[in-house]
C-alpha cells in the first residue's frame, strides 16, 4: 500500500515538472512589425497593446533574446548596459514615461523626445515584447527565477535576476496630502 | 583503399579524400594507424580461433603441478618475446608517424599566405578578406572562395559561443573561442567545392551551420574578389527600387548590410552580393528565389531558433523585395 502511494506521489510530482517552452515561431499576429501605439490609459479610439506579456516575462529564453537584441539593435549605444549615458538609466527606479510593460512598449515603438528614436515598422511585435521584458529585468521587476543569458563581458553589476526590485514611483503608495502619519 | 570504395568516403566532406597537404598528412597518419591496428586485431582473432580449435587439454585434465619440459618453455618464451617486440615496434611506428604529422602541420608557415578572417556566429559564418585599403575589404558569409595551390591563413574567433571550423578535405579542426583569436594554415590544391561544418556543438541549429570552400584558379579568384569589393548595384527599374525601399523600411535593415545603401548593421550576414552565393541559411537551402521568399517570410519554419524573425509582407512587396535581392550579384 505504501509503495502504491509513494509511486502515485512520484508520478504526480514528476508530471507537475513543467519545462520552459521556447517559442521560435511567434505566429502571424506577433510577427507583424510593431505599430500599435498607446499614449496613456485615457485615450480615444485605437487599441492599447494587449500582448500576453507574461509569456515573455516568465520565459528566460525570451528575456535572454531581449538581452541579445538590446545590444544588437544598439540600445546600449545610449542606455549602456542599463546604467544610462546619452539616454536615461534603465536600472533605477526613475521612469519618465512609466514602468508598466505597455508603457515601455510604447516608448520603443513611438520614440520619445530628446533622442529616443521610433522603431515602428522596424522590429517585429514579439521582439519588442522581448526587449520590454529585458528592460524591466534590469531593475529587478521580473521574478528571480527568470534569468537572461550570461553576459559576454565582465559583469560589473549584479546579474539581472539577482537584483533588488526597484520600486518605481508610480507603483509606490501615493502620499495623501495633509494626512498625519 | 578498401574504405575509399565505400560510398561517402570519397565525397566533398570527407577527411579520407584529402585535397590539400594538411589533410593529406592527417589522412596518411589515419591510414597508418588504421591498417596497423586492423592487422593486429585480425591476427589476434586468428590465433585465438586456432588455439580454440587445436585445444589439447580440458580444465580437468590439468595435472597439478604442471609438468614442464625445457623445449616447450623455450618455445613459449620465444613467442611471448616476439609478440612484445612486434608490439613495441608497431607502437613506435605509430608514435613516430604521429610526431611526423604534427611536425608537418606545425611547420607550415608561409610568409605570403592569403589571410581570410572567419567569425563564427550562431549559426552562420562571417567571412572577411581584409585589405589595407579598408574600402576594398570584402565581407561575405558562409562561402569561402580560395585560390587553388596558394597557402591560406584562416584567422578567426567567435562572436558568441564556441564554434569549430572544420573542412575535412582541407585541414583538421580549429576551435573558434569567444575572446580568443586563432589562426590555422591550410592550402587547397584541387579546384572544386569542399564542404565544411561547425564541429563544436553550439546550440539548436549546430547541424545547419555549414560552409563551402569554393576553390578556383588564381585568376578566377582575383576576379571574384574584385567584384565582391564593389558596392551593390543601384536599382535599375521601379520594381527593384520599390524592393530596395521595402528592405530599408522594414525589419531587414536592423540586422543586415547592403553596401551602397543606408543598411549597415552587422548583426546578420552581409547581403551586398547575396545573389552571387549558391546557398542561403548557412548551407541550408539552394539560393533560389522560392527558397529565399520562404526564408524571408518564415525562417523559423525552416531553421527553428535561428536569429532571423518571421516577416509579414504583402505578396506584391515580397515579389519586389525578391526582385531587388536577385539583382545583388
Amino acid at each position: 500500500m505504501r509503495k502504491i502511494v509513494l509511486t502515485a506521489a512520484i508520478v504526480l510530482f514528476v508530471s507537475a515538472c513543467k519545462r520552459e517552452q521556447r517559442v521560435f515561431d511567434p505566429g502571424a499576429a506577433s510577427s507583424q512589425t510593431a505599430n500599435g501605439v498607446a499614449l496613456n490609459d485615457v485615450h480615444a479610439g485605437g487599441a492599447v497593446p494587449t500582448a500576453n506579456y507574461s509569456m515573455f516575462e516568465e520565459s528566460a529564453y525570451a528575456v535572454g533574446e531581449g538581452k541579445r537584441l538590446f545590444s544588437a539593435f544598439n540600445c546600449t549605444g545610449c542606455h549602456a548596459q542599463g546604467g544610462g549615458g546619452m539616454g536615461p538609466a534603465l536600472m533605477d527606479a526613475e521612469w519618465i514615461y512609466g514602468s508598466r510593460p505597455e508603457q515601455i512598449y510604447s516608448d520603443i515603438v513611438q520614440g520619445r523626445p530628446n533622442g529616443m528614436p521610433s522603431f515602428a515598422g522596424k522590429i517585429p511585435d514579439y521582439q519588442v515584447w522581448e526587449l520590454v521584458a529585458y528592460v524591466r529585468s534590469l531593475s529587478g521587476q521580473l521574478p528571480a527565477d527568470v534569468a537572461p543569458s550570461r553576459s559576454d563581458n565582465l559583469p560589473v553589476a549584479k546579474a539581472e535576476q539577482a537584483r533588488q526590485k526597484e520600486n518605481p514611483p508610480d507603483e509606490r503608495p501615493q502620499k495623501v496630502q495633509g494626512a498625519k502619519p | 583503399m578498401m574504405l575509399l570504395a565505400i560510398p561517402g568516403f570519397d565525397g566533398n566532406q570527407s577527411s579520407l579524400n584529402p585535397v590539400g597537404p594538411g589533410a593529406a598528412h592527417i589522412e596518411f597518419e589515419f591510414s597508418l594507424i588504421f591498417w596497423i591496428t586492423t592487422a593486429v586485431y585480425c591476427l589476434v582473432l586468428l590465433l585465438l580461433v586456432i588455439s580454440v580449435i587445436r585445444k589439447k587439454n580440458t580444465l580437468d585434465e590439468f595435472p597439478d603441478p604442471l609438468p614442464t619440459n625445457e623445449a616447450d618453455e623455450r618455445r613459449m618464451r620465444f613467442s611471448v618475446g616476439l609478440a612484445v617486440g612486434v608490439t613495441v615496434v608497431l607502437l613506435f611506428t605509430m608514435l613516430v608517424g604521429s610526431f611526423e604529422t604534427s611536425h608537418a602541420l606545425g611547420s607550415m608557415n608561409p610568409e605570403n599566405a592569403l589571410t581570410i578572417d572567419v567569425y563564427g556566429h550562431q549559426w552562420w559564418w562571417e567571412v572577411q578578406y581584409p585589405n589595407n585599403e579598408a574600402y576594398k575589404t570584402v565581407v561575405t558569409a558562409n562561402e569561402i572562395h580560395v585560390p587553388a595551390g596558394v597557402p591560406i591563413r584562416i584567422h578567426g574567433t567567435s562572436r558568441d559561443v564556441i564554434h569549430s571550423f572544420w573542412a575535412p578535405n582541407v585541414q583538421g579542426k580549429r576551435d573558434l573561442i569567444p575572446g580568443y583569436e586563432t589562426e590555422a594554415l591550410m592550402q587547397v590544391d584541387q579546384p572544386g567545392t569542399w564542404r565544411g561544418q561547425c564541429a563544436e556543438y553550439c546550440g539548436e541549429q549546430h547541424a545547419h551551420m555549414s560552409f563551402l570552400m569554393i576553390t578556383e584558379s588564381k585568376e578566377q579568384f582575383q576576379h571574384w574578389l574584385e567584384k565582391q569589393a564593389l558596392s551593390s548595384v543601384a536599382p535599375a527599374d521601379a520594381k527593384t527600387a520599390h524592393g530596395q525601399q521595402i528592405f530599408l523600411t522594414h525589419a531587414c535593415v536592423l540586422c543586415h548590410t547592403i553596401r551602397g545603401t543606408s543598411a549597415g548593421s552587422r548583426v546578420g550576414p552581409d547581403l551586398t552580393h547575396l545573389a552571387s552565393r549558391t546557398t542561403i541559411g548557412a548551407g541550408l537551402l539552394p539560393n533560389t528565389i522560392g527558397n529565399l521568399g520562404g526564408w524571408i517570410l518564415n525562417a523559423q519554419a525552416l531553421k527553428p531558433g535561428c536569429r532571423m524573425p518571421p516577416n509579414q509582407l504583402s505578396g506584391a512587396d515580397l515579389q519586389d523585395l525578391l526582385a531587388y535581392l536577385e539583382t545583388l550579384k
